[in-house]
């Protein structure tokens, strides 16, 4: 356990010295807490992603805590902030839907590029070293190639991919693939979407219809739709998990490349907005750089030396 | 609802209005909504502190215009701002004297370089040029499948490598002589996609431009990176040199805001804009459209450019006489719509319209049916040549069988035909009553091809 932990330190390092680091430096040497202080403040958390509600929220709660006189003393600040982000991760939390009977449906929608397939190949691996049968459903009949990539990641786990012909319907795929999932008693079946922006209507009714496909053949599937989301991406995030949970009812967020950003506080932006849990964050290449999300060990990783 | 920069820009200037010059005081509160929402925008903070403190010079004390409310005068100090950061001319790209050229095109996972080299080949060919293509991306798994695949959908020859090679610079060199061997003026190279914070492989692309010697390093950049973006394009651009950035997924509702701070920290040029999925949606970068935008101030060129691609000149003039004569059909009509349609979704088409950022909320959000338009085309495709020339002889029985033709109901074929009488009869009372005077002059002289009511809209 501890590895792992060491593992989320290090894939958030970047987020770490992006936000504390700067939360630290803005509050080093001051003992007064006057409206200069709360600007840099400000500026420091508006900078790392974590969005402007989030954070006009924040500094309210610091103001009027000074005010009552709860805190008198600017080194209380970073506990109060550690506090508020705990809490506005673990108010989204919520436990993972099982099935009336297997196989559990995991859908993976996002925009285009955001490190769907790739995700999908990191979590079969997950799922199969903890002893569960998997089956991916390639879906992206679109884009160039999506299927090969696919393969590629099934032959890796040594994983069965159910696929059809680039341009061929998605809805038809992932029927074939939960019909195969089912006679041979799989426990979970992971489909594959095509990235599509969320702005496109038909392409979202497409989701819509692939989702309605899961439900005939399993009535109350999909269990999990996780949207995959770039952790560079910023405010336009919140749209994204907006529309694509309108149209395909999110239940979870994976927020890849968080390795390479220094801004994953669109974590708590998104948390804070849209209500929906953080399921995995991506911190890396390797194929177990995919990790179960937990607020309260992702805010001590970011707070703790 | 997330508002958008143009729409909050738009109510701080409302509260700008009916003062007489610009003071520090009446400045202070729009300047800090306008920093609010560049940074909402996803802008670079450090490039959103240059921009307050041009446009506070500059307005600071300047006389309001006559011809302009406040409102208006620091939208235009802005709009002018974020044309000079943009750039004020559209850049080309650069090729060498002695073919073959070489454009490398670099970036992070996921930003769309596979798909924009594709793009870029096909936007070459169309300027009179021959590419080749060739992959180098060894790492992500079908990649350089994923290129061939494009480029046999595009028609390009790419440069695949002996079986098994595996060498990004065994690759390059193979292409180099093929394009040589083929009179091929132009080799586009696709890198794998990397964090600017992974040592060994921006080494591998340094060593690929010191081989290859290209005339033009193109960062792919997407428009709905947030504040990382000044991070990766400074590193990229101090590592390699960049030349030129091409923004990808435009087509999203993204403001944006990537293209201000990434052009701002790398002084080089944003060459071209990725449109769409297509091949073909992919043109060049324009800055001032691009402010436009920013501002809500509408992308009406784009619009006009875009409606005089898809609509065929001759065409439209001939509807326009036919309207004028009160020889329009329901065939003629009919092919209106799939005109129309070629425009791409209608609700991008309103989004380019200047002051839809001013229209009310519900009137934004308001769907256009665009199934609405698929049955009207089914429902007159399924009626016979005499029918559509002549709706008169639509009695109930064909009313009935057309419905079952088109997959509607009865009442949806009366609609149709209600709508088509009411649209002649208006048209009639336009060109009869005005004909000779101004409006039907004006009219005679619109090319575009909307019917003046328009199924679909305002239901």
């Amino acid at each position: 356990m501890s590895s792992l932990l060491d593992r989320l330190k290090a894939g958030i390092a970047k987020t770490r010295a992006g936000l504390v680091d700067k939360i630290e430096d803005t509050l080093k040497g001051r003992k007064e807490i006057d409206s200069d202080l709360l600007d840099e403040l400000e500026y420091a958390l508006i900078t790392a992603d974590v969005g402007v509600r989030t954070v006009t929220e924040i500094l309210e709660d610091v103001r009027q805590r000074v005010d009552r006189k709860l805190i008198g003393d600017a080194t209380e600040i970073k506990a109060l902030i550690r506090r508020h982000l705990v809490d506005v991760l673990e108010a989204t939390e919520r436990p993972i839907v099982k099935p009336a009977a297997p196989p559990r449906v995991v859908l993976i929608v996002g925009v285009n590029g955001a490190g769907k397939t790739t995700t999908i190949g990191k979590l079969a691996a997950r799922l199969k070293a903890d002893g569960q049968s998997v089956l991916l459903c390639a879906a992206d009949t679109f884009r160039a190639a999506a299927i090969e990539q696919l393969e590629v990641w099934g032959q890796r786990n040594q994983i069965d991919v159910i696929r059809q012909q680039q341009g061929s319907d998605p809805s038809a795929v992932v029927f074939d693939a939960l019909q195969a999932a089912k006679a041979r008693a799989v426990d979970v079946v992971i489909v594959d979407t095509a990235g599509r922006l969320h702005t496109k209507e038909n392409l979202m009714a497409e989701l819509e219809k692939m989702r309605r496909t899961t439900q005939r053949v399993i009535p109350d599937a999909p269990h999990e739709v996780l949207l995959v989301m770039d952790g560079t991406t910023g405010q336009n995030g919140l749209e994204q998990a907006r529309k694509f949970t309108e149209s395909t009812g999110v239940t979870g967020i994976v927020l890849t490349k968080l390795d390479g950003t220094a801004k994953g506080g669109v974590v708590v932006a998104i948390a804070r907005e849209l209500n929906l849990p953080i399921r995995y964050i991506g911190v890396g290449e390797q194929i177990d750089d995919l990790l179960p999300f937990d607020a309260e060990k992702f805010v001590a990783s970011l707070f703790e030396n | 609802m997330f508002e958008s920069l143009s729409d909050k820009l738009q109510r701080v200037f409302k509260n700008l209005r009916g003062e007489g010059k610009l003071t520090p005081e009446n400045m202070e509160a729009a300047l800090k909504e306008i920093r609010i929402a560049l940074l909402e925008a996803d802008v670079h903070f450090r490039v959103v502190k240059q921009l307050i403190e041009a446009v506070k010079l500059k307005a600071m004390g300047q006389e309001v215009m006559q011809a302009l409310s406040p409102g208006q005068q620091v939208v235009k100090i802005v709009h002018e701002e974020l044309v000079k950061i943009l750039g004020q001319h559209q850049a080309k790209l650069r090729f060498a004297n002695e073919p073959p050229s070489v454009i490398m095109m670099v970036g992070l996972q996921g930003s769309g370089k596979t798909t924009s080299t594709a793009k870029l080949a096909k936007w070459l060919v169309k300027q009179g040029r021959t590419p080749i293509l060739v992959s180098v991306d060894i790492y992500r798994p079908a990649a350089r499948e994923q290129l061939a695949v494009l480029a046999r959908e595009i028609k390009i020859p790419i440069w695949i490598g002996e079986p098994g090679e595996n060498r990004p610079s065994e690759l390059v060199k193979g292409a180099k002589i093929e394009a040589s061997r083929a009179g091929r003026d132009t080799i586009l190279v696709d890198t794998a996609g990397r964090l600017h914070i992974d040592e060994e492989l921006m080494v591998e692309l340094d060593g690929l431009k010191a081989q290859l010697n290209p005339t033009e390093i193109l960062f792919v950049a997407d428009a709905m990176t947030g504040q990382d973006a000044v991070k990766s394009a400074e590193q990229f651009h101090q590592r390699l040199g960049i030349t030129g950035v091409v923004l990808t997924k435009m087509d999203g509702d993204a403001r944006g805001g990537a293209a201000l701070s990434i052009r701002t920290v790398t002084g080089q040029p944003l060459k071209f804009v990725g449109l769409g999925e297509k091949p073909d949606a992919f043109e060049p970068f324009h800055p001032d459209r691009a402010a436009q935008r920013i501002l809500g101030m509408g992308d009406v060129m784009s619009l006009i450019e875009k409606v005089s691609e898809a609509v065929d000149q001759k065409q439209a003039e001939k509807m326009q006489q036919k309207l004028l004569d009160d020889e329009f059909t329901l065939e003629d009509f009919r092919d209106q719509l799939k005109q129309i349609r070629k425009l791409g979704p209608l609700e991008n088409l309103l989004k380019m319209m200047p002051g839809m950022a001013n229209m009310p909320k519900e009137m934004k959000n308001a769907k256009v049916d665009e199934k609405e338009l698929t049955r009207i085309v089914a429902i007159i495709d399924s009626m016979t040549q005499g029918e559509r020339n002549n709706p008169l002889l639509l009695n109930g029985g064909r009313r009935k069988r057309i419905a079952v033709g088109s997959g509607t109901t009865v009442q949806d074929v009366n609609n149709l035909v209600k709508q088509y009488q009411e649209m002649r009869k208006m048209m009639k009372k336009l060109t009869g009553g005005l004909a000779g005077g101004m409006l039907g002059k004006r009219m005679a002289k619109m090319k575009l091809p909307f019917p003046t009511s328009f199924p679909g809209f305002g239901r």
